[in-house]
């Protein structure tokens, strides 16, 4: 019997299991590997919906690196944003979920849902609004005035000097998310006699305990945390829509997601935007990637 | 010489000695106090764990401190809502935002109920059915090794690490292609194939005993009856899960792009309409922010404990 014939006959004797797993994969296939492949092929055209695609070539490439300043600088922030976001956000999430791991059970429960509520929120990120509001009834403004550190409010939201870092802190209050659940659903299950044992074996402090033993045992956690927070980091842009509005002023907080969404769905060139999707979709699996090759080495 | 004997100064000077003397020396047995603080490890200090603590503390304010704001607006009477300096708690809290809002819903052409039903309905639909259809899949990928398992695994994986926002453009023209367009499906079908879901169903279904499997297929039951039988009562944890995850990305969404008939809009399209008409409604915006904050939030509450036994096995393994 070759090989094929073999691999048939498996095939054939998997016919239920195919059937279970048929449901999921066709609506993946229709929502998730289509428009990918898709945004691949539209983002060599020029297709505004309307009339048929036009194969353009590398044409909306071109023109998003030569002749986009807006694109150059989206790139730019959402760099800067997922420079900071990206590992902060997840050291944060790491070490928030290792202190709370040692503190009593019901604390700890309460902790978790403090920390974690931010990030599901919905859009509960508007009441930033009111903090950071331009007028001196702002909360922020209000108390620096009372305090005289400034003499007349400062328009957080629409000045360019601060735009930036509170899309930033913003970002960073809702980091808190599924991986951080993870890092603390992971610390619980770590074996206790190892932590035990390493004390007669003589690791001397906390610190030596986090990298040599909670650090390797948590490694498939890290890895699930590390490609939530990659993606969220390159991700932001509700947020910035949200407080500093859209186009935020003098493109100050624009991402590539924001860029994406005007072309996308407000100009409706959909070549142009699926060039930026595409861009997006393969420097987000080259990070994810990269990073995950970093965690190997952690506590090795 | 005799204590009794020494001056004051001479005291002073014996006291130093005794405690410099004292100093090398480790106190062996720890208050109860230290010991909780430092679980009773020798390679633990107090000062250390103090720290932390301290650390932790500040944190937790930083964290609570716009969810406080938050809460605390939305009782507050139109008046305090423009008084300088701006109070983080309120001084005389009262039910006017949430009275004026269902004022305000009670006017519009669309009765409050339909948004509700729509948003109900949508959130339903589309966590039940991303149940189901995650776990049909999940199991096989979990449990057996047949052609192209591995490689769907890995594609499964891989699909978590980018965002929706990617295949929004697309998928607005694949919708009006098949006729979903305007209609629930445009967003309950791409929430039954959300990834995550089935990646972490997955991952805590591996965790079902093969002894129970084996056992259910000797007797001759087919794989579905396996899963529905055997496997579904074993992993009530994860879909309570994929059920809090799907809740909180269907619960904020507005449909934006997908629905445009008014009265098939969910709650969140109408509420940032609302939240969107300025100063006037300050009281009304408020009260909104703190709805669609608390609805997640308590979901997430009644369940953490099973959320968090599903997250033990989200690792990614190599």
């Amino acid at each position: 019997m070759s090989a094929w014939d073999f691999r048939r006959q498996e095939i054939i004797r998997s016919r239920q299991l195919y059937a279970m797993i048929a449901p999921y994969f066709l609506l993946f296939t229709a929502f998730t590997v289509i428009p990918v492949l898709v945004s691949i092929v539209y983002s060599f055209t020029q297709f505004n919906v309307l009339q048929p695609a036009k194969f353009i070539g590398l044409e909306n490439y071109t023109r998003l690196f030569l002749d986009d300043p807006v694109f150059l600088k989206a790139i730019q922030n959402t760099l800067i944003m997922a420079i900071i976001i990206g590992p902060i956000g997840y050291m944060m999430s790491f070490i928030m979920a290792w202190l709370l791991n040692e503190l009593p059970a019901k604390l700890r429960t309460l902790l978790t849902v403090i920390f974690y509520a931010p990030s599901i929120s919905g859009n509960a990120y508007v009441v930033f609004r009111q903090l950071f509001s331009g007028d001196s009834y702002g909360f922020v403004n209000a108390q620096l005035l009372k305090m005289g550190l400034i003499y007349k409010p400062i328009l957080w939201l629409a000045d360019e000097k601060y735009m930036m870092a509170i899309v930033i802190f913003v970002s960073l209050w809702m980091s808190l998310g599924v991986g951080f659940l993870s890092f603390i659903a992971g610390l619980q299950g770590v074996d206790k006699s190892q932590y035990e044992a390493a004390e007669v074996d003589g690791v001397k402090n906390r610190w030596q305990e986090l990298w040599f033993i909670t650090l390797p045992n948590m490694r498939p956690q890290l890895m699930f945390g590390a490609v939530m927070s990659v993606t969220n980091a390159l991700a932001v842009a509700d947020v910035t829509v949200a407080l500093t509005g859209f186009p935020s002023p003098n493109y100050a907080t624009h991402t590539i997601i924001n860029h994406l969404n005007d072309y996308g769905i407000i100009r409706m060139e959909m070549g142009y935007a699926s060039a930026i999707a595409v861009l997006l979709f393969f420097s987000m699996l080259f990070i994810n990637r990269f990073v995950q090759k970093v965690l190997r080495k952690v506590g090795t | 010489m005799n204590s009794t004997h020494l001056t004051k100064k001479q005291q002073k000077q014996l006291d130093k000695a005794r405690r410099k003397s004292m100093k090398g020396v480790k106190i062996k047995h720890k208050s109860k106090f230290a010991k909780a603080l430092t679980k009773g490890r020798s390679n633990r200090s107090v000062k250390g764990s103090l720290t932390l603590l301290a650390c932790l503390f500040v944190f937790s304010l930083i964290m609570l401190f716009p969810v406080v704001f938050l809460v605390s607006n939305a009782f507050k009477p139109i008046n305090e809502l423009f008084i300088f300096p701006p109070k983080l708690f309120v001084i005389q809290p009262t039910l006017d935002n949430f009275a004026d809002l269902f004022d305000l819903l009670s006017d519009s052409l669309i009765p409050f109920s339909r948004y509700l039903f729509n948003t109900l309905f949508i959130v339903l639909a589309g966590s039940v059915g991303h149940i189901l259809i995650s776990s049909m899949a999940a199991f096989p990928l979990a449990k057996f090794r047949f052609p192209g398992s591995k490689l769907l695994s890995n594609i499964v994986t891989l699909s978590l690490m980018f965002t929706a926002a990617v295949t929004a453009v697309p998928n607005y023209i694949i919708m009006s292609k098949l006729g979903f367009v305007d209609t629930y499906w445009s967003i309950i079908l791409p929430a039954f194939s959300m990834s995550l879901g089935l990646f972490l169903m997955k991952n805590f279904m591996e965790q079902v005993p093969d002894a129970l499997i084996d056992a259910a297929q000797i007797d001759g039951s087919t794989y579905f009856t396996m899963l529905w039988r055997i496997v579904m009562p074993a992993v009530k944890p994860a879909w309570i899960t994929l059920f809090i995850v799907s809740f909180q990305t269907l619960w904020g969404n507005t449909a934006g792009n997908f629905i445009y008939t008014e009265n098939m809009k969910p709650l969140p399209a109408m509420l940032t309409q609302i939240a969107s008409s300025g100063v006037a409604r300050a009281g009304v915006v408020s009260a909104t922010s703190l709805i669609m904050f608390i609805v997640p939030v308590v979901v997430f509450i009644i369940s953490q404990s099973n959320v968090l036994e599903t997250m033990s096995t989200s690792g990614i393994k190599e």
